[in-house]
């Protein structure tokens, strides 16, 4: 006698198991500790963070490790995990103007106040493998000196002060949050800003490339890309003033775009804006760009119907964890509604091929 | 037991969700949105359910958790589990004595009763969605009961094929105003949900919306006059119950394309084969 799909709960507890060994993959090779992914796969943690919403690179490390290196995974734990905080209040804004940079640099002045930094990039290695990271070497040191800390101004600053730049409206509103409210639209920038920083780095790439291919073409410069650790300060109630409660290290992007000007606007350079946790400068510059796209209706430019200026489109598809976990959830039995689709079929068939015949016989 | 709150959720969550919920039941068939929550399953795997769920559990309750009909399917034991770590209730498969039953794609066959609370999991709340992608124009429709698309549809359908080409997920009326989606549940379980004693609420995670049928509510599946609303099935007895009123899975059993048709609901037959009933294929227990 068929036994159906009974067994469900062994069969579970038996996948767990054998994707934990799998996991450690061959005891014979060392095991990767936390601190090591936290060290050495910074980027990797670094996506985490941003895409999970929570900046932790010891969390970040476990759960890449947890998700043996699935970034999206790992993303989806740390997602998981911060819905169960509790939350003792918010920060008060990040001041980016007073970072403290490690790279700093802008595409449309040869040189600018605070100077040209290029810090810790891979922008002109040569991708060549390199065969010696295959063998334990000594650690690499880079020479160097101690430095000030320089004052860094904004660079799209100055082009304000020409008001060759649009002006951007001054706000104390404190922005939605979209984890504790459901997204509804049209959304306000901070809104828009907010989804895309925890948007999929391949999808905002792939939205801010299309944009650089013609669909809502906007030419952006970078106007500024800045790395660096700024102050987190926290107004607490009791005390009545901001305390400094640490620090974080984010990328901020500012793009120029061309603007021709409208109806109501003369013509000047309007922004983009991006901005996430630690170095990840492939996600903030894709997040101006798409931001930028995103801005038509308040500059009154034309909807030319690109996928990158639909802002229902991007941001209900650029969560990765809503994603994947709907796109994977077709792996789950859907036998009830397969049966009934095939006997609709089976039903449609019969009557069109006895239709069919019957047009012969004539 | 786990650091975890009763049943998973902090209890302000809860609270957001009962509110919508609470709202739902007071404009039958509209779709609320709520905050919906990360969960620790994926998207699309029934954290709208699971939510709706925490939300209403309470200590006495009794969780049935079932996946197509089944109470053994991996998911169903995998949310069953959940429920059974983070808020310790009983649990049971038997319909009768759960008081709260999440689904997936099915209602049970055994007629439910008042007290009893259904939440369906649902994948896409929208009934107007692949007629009208847009989010913001499906929600004017409903607002303006604008449903002359849906309608078009079906006509275009019997156009076409001689009748409504719609297996699950067949589109309701509730209450004579709002379209309502089911969820993928098959269109012969439609009726089920017209005048039911039992609380029916139905949740979107990824979606962000949460819907409800208060007891003894009117809901009438979408048809016309001319092409009424058939609730139909495999035209077989189960095989193993024996059963000709039931919803029926057809599985294959050899490779020579034999098959065998069961019922989807598992404890149903189950009941009816310890109650002596043998199908073509059963048996006697």
């Amino acid at each position: 006698m068929y036994v159906a799909v009974k067994g469900g709960e062994r069969a579970i507890d038996n996948a767990h198991a054998w994707l934990a060994e799998e996991r450690r993959g061959d005891p014979a090779v060392p095991e990767l500790g936390v601190a090591q992914i936290r060290e050495q796969l910074a980027l990797s943690v670094n996506r985490v963070m941003a895409e999970g919403s929570l900046y932790d690179p010891d969390l970040a490390a476990l759960a890449i490790k947890q998700a043996r290196g699935d970034l999206i995974e790992a993303v989806f734990l740390i997602r998981a995990y911060r819905t169960t905080l509790p939350r003792f209040g918010a920060s008060r804004p990040v001041d980016t103007a007073a970072m403290d940079c490690l790279r700093r640099v802008s595409a449309t002045f040869k040189d600018v106040p605070g100077g040209q930094v290029l810090g810790p990039t891979f922008d002109y290695t040569h991708r060549l493998l390199d065969f010696k990271l295959m063998a334990e070497g000594k650690a690499p040191v880079a020479p160097g000196e101690p430095v000030e800390p320089a004052h860094v101004p904004h660079v799209t600053g100055f082009l304000n002060r020409d008001g060759l730049i649009e002006q951007e409206p001054v706000s104390d509103e404190a922005p939605g949050d979209l984890t504790r409210e459901p997204l509804e639209l049209p959304a306000n920038r901070a809104l828009r800003l907010q989804s895309l920083a925890r948007g999929d780095e391949g999808f905002v790439l792939g939205m801010a490339y299309s944009t650089q291919r013609g669909y809502a073409r906007n030419h952006a410069f970078v106007g500024e890309l800045r790395i660096g650790t700024c102050c987190v300060s926290m107004e607490i109630p009791e005390l009545s003033f901001a305390v400094e409660i640490g620090e974080v290290e984010l990328t901020e992007c500012e793009t120029v775009n061309q603007f021709k000007g409208s109806k109501t606007e003369p013509p000047q350079f309007t922004r983009g804006y991006g901005l996430t946790f630690a170095q990840n400068e492939r996600k903030a510059i894709s997040m101006a760009l798409v931001d930028r796209a995103l801005r038509w209706r308040e500059l009154g430019e034309d909807n030319s119907g690109a996928a990158a200026q639909d802002e229902e489109f991007v941001l209900m598809h650029s969560d990765n964890i809503q994603a994947t976990g709907f796109l994977e959830h077709i792996k789950l039995p859907h036998y009830v509604d397969f049966q009934s689709e095939l006997e609709l079929v089976r039903k449609i068939r019969a009557e069109a091929m006895k239709a069919n015949e019957e047009a012969a016989d004539v | 037991m786990s650091d975890y709150n009763f049943a998973y959720l902090d209890e302000e969550t809860k609270r957001m969700i009962r509110r919508a919920i609470l709202k739902g039941v007071a404009i039958p068939g509209y779709q609320v949105p709520f905050a919906s929550r990360e969960m620790p399953m994926p998207y699309g795997w029934g954290t709208g359910g699971v939510q709706v769920t925490a939300a209403c559990l309470t200590p006495e309750d009794v969780l049935k958790v079932i996946d197509q009909g089944a109470d053994d399917t991996t998911n169903a034991v995998s949310i069953r589990k959940f429920f059974q770590r983070t808020a310790g209730v009983e649990v049971t498969e038997a319909t009768a004595e759960a008081s709260l039953i999440q689904t997936r794609h099915r209602i049970p066959e055994a007629a439910l009763t008042e007290g009893q609370i259904v939440v369906f999991q649902v994948p896409i709340p929208e009934p107007l969605r692949f007629l009208e992608p847009r989010e913001t124009e499906t929600r004017k429709m409903h607002e303006l009961e604008e449903y002359g698309l849906m309608h078009v549809k079906l006509y275009e359908d019997i156009a076409r094929h001689g009748q409504i080409a719609t297996a699950y997920a067949y589109p309701v009326k509730v209450e004579g105003r709002y379209v309502m989606d089911p969820s993928p549940i098959p269109k012969f379980d439609n009726p089920k949900m017209d005048g039911s004693p039992a609380l029916m609420l139905f949740g979107a995670g990824r979606e962000q919306r949460i819907y409800a049928l208060p007891p003894y509510t009117k809901v009438v599946s979408l048809d016309f006059e001319d092409h009424p609303f058939v609730a139909s099935k495999a035209d077989h007895d189960c095989d193993l119950c024996g059963a000709s009123d039931t919803y029926l899975d057809e599985v294959i059993v050899d490779d020579q394309g034999g098959r065998m048709f069961v019922c989807s609901d598992t404890d149903h037959c189950r009941c009816r084969r310890e109650a002596g009933h043998v199908g073509r294929l059963g048996v006697a227990a």
